[in-house]
């Protein structure tokens, strides 16, 4: 089995780096190609952004952003928000990222998740899931489907998806750990990688994840305090879980 | 011409493989021409998309010709994920396509707890860990690596192939890149 991941997650909005970052070691915390290259010599394992303002004026933006971030970055990092079709899909591949995140669009059309996965490969494609009570939720988790969480991450494995990036809503923001129930029921009925999100405020928590999963999305606990990351990590593995070798230049 | 030429084969990302080139002091360019690719001092063959369509792809533009010419004259190709698998003599990938046979050996589907294998994997006898994404895998008698037991590098020749992606996989991937391309 490869390492367990840990994965900073930036939301982007009209090309820049927008919500809870702050630090002031950074010359430009909105700049995403900044803050990427600096968590990247921090440590970390990945990067997902999350273009969260996805207005289809603005995807030309995203793209430009996806393109600066390829150019200056060693370490993969998947794209999600406002893919919508294939084409969408292949702007951002094209550009550089490794991987696209599908959520709504999925949902509202999953032969998408097998026609992306076709001419990439799965290791392309992402499912996000918001989950919350049981069920799908969309629109950022405000809106709940009738979808079941775990039947639908079983549909999107079986339709070529290559992750999935599992959200619980409920721990979502709130810094007391993830949902470790949820997130084994819904690796427990696939067999592709499985991300995951909401909940991380300690490094235990994190530990706590990768023990039973395979990669944790983190986002404030690392954004309040970018130059935290290294030392993160060591607690990480202070608390027994090993993660990959890093030659630390941050 | 340039150092290095990437071998273009019409599925998408070539520009982290470039980025990476810069970044260890050489030149490259993507080119799908025979003659650039035979007579580059050192070649790239990326790894995007999937086999049927690449080797459609390779064999409509001549370049598979020409990857050969280049392993008949000993001149270094450097394959990396798919890259690799597409030197091998055959892939399970699509229902079995013929590749270019430059290694000894197949590619089957990966068999693992999770596939694809997604993540930072040691790789030995290197001792350094870098990043894979895959879901098929060579089985072949030229393996000179292995990573949880898997065939992750071979090398027959002037070929050498790598599982992993040398281009996403930090400073380990970059030195890595930096010694293939120390060649030219």
């Amino acid at each position: 089995m490869p390492l367990p991941r840990l994965i900073p997650c930036l939301d982007v909005a009209n090309g820049r780096v927008v919500k809870g970052v702050s630090f002031v070691g950074l010359r430009d915390v909105g700049d995403p190609v900044e803050l990427a290259a600096y968590y990247s010599a921090g440590g970390a394992d990945e990067l997902v952004f999350l273009d969260i303002a996805a207005t289809p004026e603005e995807s030309e933006t995203m793209t430009s952003v996806v393109a600066d971030v390829a150019d200056v970055l060693e370490i993969p990092f998947t794209v999600g928000g406002g893919v919508r079709s294939v084409r969408d899909a292949s702007r951002i591949i094209e550009s550089g990222a490794d991987r696209v995140s599908l959520n709504s669009a999925a949902l509202a059309d999953p032969t998408l998740i097998t026609d992306i996965a076709d001419r990439y490969g799965s290791q392309a494609v992402v499912v996000a899931i918001d989950a919350g009570d049981g069920v799908v939720h969309t629109h950022g988790g405000r809106v709940a489907t009738s979808t079941p969480t775990l039947a639908w991450a079983v549909e999107a494995a079986e339709r070529g998806a290559g992750e999935i990036l599992l959200t619980s809503i409920r721990q979502d923001g709130k810094r007391t750990g993830f949902d470790l129930e949820l997130t084994a029921a819904v690796r427990a009925l696939v067999r592709i990688p499985v991300i995951a999100s909401g909940g991380a405020g300690s490094a235990r928590h994190i530990a706590d994840a990768l023990r039973i999963t395979d990669a944790a999305l983190i986002a404030s606990i690392v954004h309040e305090n970018p130059s935290g990351l290294p030392g993160l990590r060591r607690e990480i593995e202070g608390l027994g879980v090993q993660l990959r070798p890093t030659k630390e230049r941050a | 011409m340039s150092d290095v030429v990437i071998v273009d084969y019409g599925a998408g990302n070539t520009r982290s493989v470039r980025a990476a080139i810069t970044h260890v002091g050489k030149s490259s360019e993507v080119s799908a021409d025979p003659w650039t690719i035979a007579n580059a001092p050192y070649v790239v063959l990326p790894g995007v998309g999937s086999a049927r369509s690449a080797m459609a792809h390779l064999d409509e533009t001549g370049a598979s010709t020409a990857l050969r010419e280049r392993f008949t004259a000993n001149a270094p190709t450097l394959g990396i994920c798919l890259g690799l698998q597409l030197a091998l003599e055959s892939s399970e990938e699509d229902g079995g396509v013929a590749c270019l046979g430059l290694v000894p050996g197949n590619v089957v589907r990966l068999e693992a707890e999770r596939v694809p294998r997604l993540g930072w994997a040691v790789v030995e006898p290197w001792g350094e860990a870098y990043y894979f994404a895959h879901s098929f895998v060579a089985q072949s008698p030229a393996t000179i690596a292995t990573s949880d037991g898997l065939s992750v590098a071979v090398q027959s020749g002037s070929f050498l192939g790598v599982q992993f992606h040398p281009e996403k996989s930090g400073d380990a991937g970059l030195e890595f890149l930096g010694q293939c391309l120390s060649l030219v």
